[in-house]
């Protein structure tokens, strides 16, 4: 019966999507509705075929099926998020790499989104969901809840992906950093988060642990609050049903200080907070230590989700932004400083006693100098939000160089650390293909992170620098396009950095395809897929 | 550290923690969103800010779209170079229409909040369709192919009645009219008293621009665009107005 309401759901589906194609007023939103067109007409097969099939679902196990996918899913964005990232880094210091004959589908302005979704949304979501599904049927030793819905939340966040890689290049973008979506995809991102929610939220509630581990404190506070974040910055009006084009609801100054509340806080809550669920995990397990210090942790976790909330203003210092506001957003980034080394040392001294592991372990390396980097970016951040550093590094270069740091660094190490700890287990293998690998992995990655995050101080400091001086008559002495000529060395350099760090990326997908292609452990590893009895 | 101890009730009762996280994360956005909205003083009391014409709405569609924003800002800091190179520091009150705001984040091209008037038609054409041509440094990509793209305003009435919808003052007159708006103002044949009259200097002290702006007989993407260019910053007249610094 459930699978005929489905199949008429799907059905329905497919023929309003066809139906919106033929009225599109913009090649984004037609091209957008034939994707989900097919993507239903797919799902409709596929379901179709298994109708009247028995269904064997082994209780006793994990979903691990969906964690699988979300693994492969996690290394494949990350690669193409790479490649569009040292292609736009190419056409900064080669514009003539934006091709005339694309018709502005391969300009800057239209691939900097993909690149930042791709890397953020893609790369960065894929690996919060298969890590969070992975992660609370460990720590809750319960299967996920809502069989199938976890699978939807993945098929649904990757189609989302591809409906938003499309609709960015074929013009779509509603113009807000980091939210470009356009209004029809926000609804869907709502939708599947909501779902992801539920499944996270269903399967802590069936736990037979009875404290809820620490890991699943900040996956639940990343969820909650990217949703509320999702809603409130994306609330606007659709121009016709069958278009991009929507209207903000918020304006000028208002808009502006929801954007950076969303904004900031994408990095906050997404890229730190859900991160910092997988270090609480995947460090304390890689290095056989129990977390370094319980209380820390309930520090840690209630200081950084109020602190974080309040830095968004940081980034309008000397705006039309009223003062307040503003001057609010920079001591809150600065107290912030403290809960993100609270939380750093908690992960790096869990390795007490275990220190010799970095000699002969380099996924751990991995995640230790992940944490590295995650310590100087939350101590740069916070100097960057004070008002007098702000005044020279906003808007140039060193912005730039700053996020790299935090998501080549961080983001980027933590969730290859991550990769490499899951897939021998995923798949049942006794271990990984090659350490050397990882290591030149390991290499690849931190020499780019540090040519990349040096070439854009230099740059940065340099440009605002340039812009702001004066001679002695007062008049000024560079034009913008100078500071935008002296900038070629860096732009090189940092287009190199990032082609190491895709070179180590792509290291790591030959060898996690070679260790899924070995052989398979005699003896299943870590008893991997078992639900322990209560 | 007794208090630490009582976090047992927190982490063992799931719904209570999302409860505490939800009002725990809500508080800081509460503070810093909510008063922009009501306090008086958060955006200025000035003539001739107006919304934009059905043309230049369509001309900011296109600066969207195309993602400008990644690269151009439209926020004027009140810093001394800033305010040499570019004019005036921003108001609030100049961007209240932008719905989203366009302030940016990046210079990797210069801060554009008050480019209106400042290079001529001509000039725009020539930099979008090769901008190395005009400034040997540029880094912009090509956008000869806007003036390729026709448009005829087709369903800008659609966009000017959504926009109302979110509080921009656009009349019965102005929906009514928006597509004979649209056609006007790049033709400076047709009759555009009705344009003038609407948002021109009876209105808002300011004539509205009416020329073919991309040189081509056609309404193309590149008309709208440079209106757009056109008319960002040269709203509020600074020779009868000065902000208070103490806002």
């Amino acid at each position: 019966m459930w699978d005929y309401v489905k199949l008429i759901a799907l059905g329905l589906i497919a023929v309003l999507a066809a139906i919106a194609a033929n009225f599109a007023r913009d090649l984004a939103y037609q091209v957008n509705a034939i994707t989900v067109m097919l993507a239903a007409a797919i799902t409709f097969v596929v379901l179709l075929r298994g109708v009247g099939e028995p269904k064997i679902v082994n209780k006793n196990e994990y979903l691990d099926g969906v964690v699988r996918a979300g693994v492969i899913a996690t290394a494949f964005w990350g690669v193409v998020g790479f490649l569009v990232g040292v292609v736009i880094a190419s056409q900064l210091a080669w514009p003539w790499l934006n091709f005339e004959f694309l018709q502005g589908i391969g300009n800057f302005g239209r691939l900097r989104p993909l690149h930042t979704s791709a890397v953020i949304f893609a790369f960065g979501g894929n690996a919060l969901i298969c890590t969070a599904f992975y992660v609370v049927q460990r720590t809750c030793a319960t299967r996920l809840w809502g069989g199938n819905l976890a699978w939807f939340v993945f098929w649904g966040w990757n189609l989302m992906i591809i409906l938003a890689a499309s609709s960015y290049v074929l013009g779509g973008s509603q113009a807000k950093e980091y939210a470009e979506p356009a209004w029809h995809i926000d609804i869907w991102i709502t939708i599947v988060w909501v779902a992801f929610l539920a499944v996270y939220a269903g399967t802590v509630m069936q736990r037979k642990e009875p404290h809820i581990y620490v890991a699943n404190w900040f996956y639940l506070g990343f969820i909650i609050t990217i949703a509320m974040l999702h809603i409130v910055n994306n609330m606007a009006i659709p121009v016709s049903i069958f278009g991009s084009t929507s209207v903000q609801v918020t304006g000028g100054v208002q808009d502006a200080m929801i954007q950076w509340w969303y904004g900031h806080n994408a990095v906050g809550f997404f890229l730190t907070a859900g991160f910092l669920g997988m270090m609480y995990y995947f460090v304390p397990k890689q290095a056989e230590r129990p977390v370094y210090s319980y209380k820390l942790s309930i520090i840690h976790f209630w200081a950084l989700i109020f602190l974080y909330i309040w830095a968004g203003p940081h980034h309008l210092h000397y705006s039309a932004l009223p003062e307040w506001a503003s001057t609010l957003g920079m001591v809150f980034s600065i107290i912030l400083w403290m809960p993100s080394w609270g939380g750093m040392i908690n992960g790096l001294m869990t390795l007490s006693g275990a220190w010799d592991k970095l000699r002969t372990d380099p996924v751990l390396r991995m995640m230790v100098v992940a944490l590295g980097f995650y310590g100087m970016a939350t101590f740069e951040g916070p100097m960057m939000s004070i008002k007098s550093v702000n005044s020279l590094s906003h808007y140039t270069d060193w912005t730039i160089g700053h996020v790299h740091s935090g998501a080549l660094g961080w983001n980027g190490l933590i969730t290859f650390g991550a990769l490499y700890y899951l897939t021998p287990r995923l798949w049942n293998r006794e271990r990984l293909y090659s350490l050397a690998l990882v290591s030149w992995h390991f290499w690849l990655a931190t020499i780019g992170i540090v040519l990349y995050a040096s070439a854009l101080w230099v740059s940065g400091i340099m440009e605002g620098l340039m812009w702001r001086e004066v001679d002695a008559n007062g008049f000024l002495v560079n034009a913008f396009a100078d500071t935008v000529g002296a900038k070629y060395p860096m732009n090189v350099v940092r287009t190199l950095g990032g082609l190491l760090y895709m070179g180590g990326a792509l290291i790591m997908c030959w060898n996690l395809w070679m260790t899924v292609r070995g052989q398979e452990a005699k003896a299943p590893v870590n008893a991997n897929n078992a639900i322990p009895a209560a | 550290m007794s208090i630490l101890d009582k976090h047992k009730k927190i982490e063992t009762h799931a719904t209570l923690l999302m409860v505490l996280a939800f009002i725990v994360v809500a508080i800081g956005g509460l503070v810093q969103i909510v008063p922009l909205f009501y306090l008086e003083n958060t955006i200025e009391k000035v003539e001739g800010v107006r919304p934009y014409t059905p043309l230049e709405l369509a001309g900011a569609q296109v600066y969207k779209n195309e993602g400008c924003y990644n690269c151009h800002t439209q926020m004027i800091r009140p810093m001394r170079d800033e305010v040499t190179r570019y004019g005036h520091y921003s108001l609030a009150v100049e961007s209240m229409y932008d719905k989203p705001h366009q302030w940016g984040s990046k210079r990797t091209g210069p801060d554009l909040a008050r480019v209106g008037g400042r290079y001529s038609d001509e000039w725009h054409v020539d930099h979008f369709t090769d901008a190395k041509q005009v400034v040997p440094e540029s880094l912009m990509p090509p956008y000869g192919f806007l003036k390729n793209k026709v448009i005829d305003g087709r369903y800008i009435a659609d966009s000017l009645k959504a926009s109302r919808i979110v509080g921009i003052p656009y009349t019965n007159e102005m929906i009514e009219n928006a597509q004979a708006d649209f056609l006007a103002q790049a033709n400076p044949d047709a009759d555009s008293s009705g344009l003038e009259a609407r948002y021109g200097e009876a209105a808002f002290g300011r004539a509205v621009n009416v020329r073919n702006f991309d040189g081509s007989p056609k309404i193309t993407e590149m008309d709208a665009l440079i209106a757009y260019m056109q008319v960002l910053g040269t709203m509020v007249d600074f020779s009868t107005f000065t902000p208070d610094p103490t806002r």
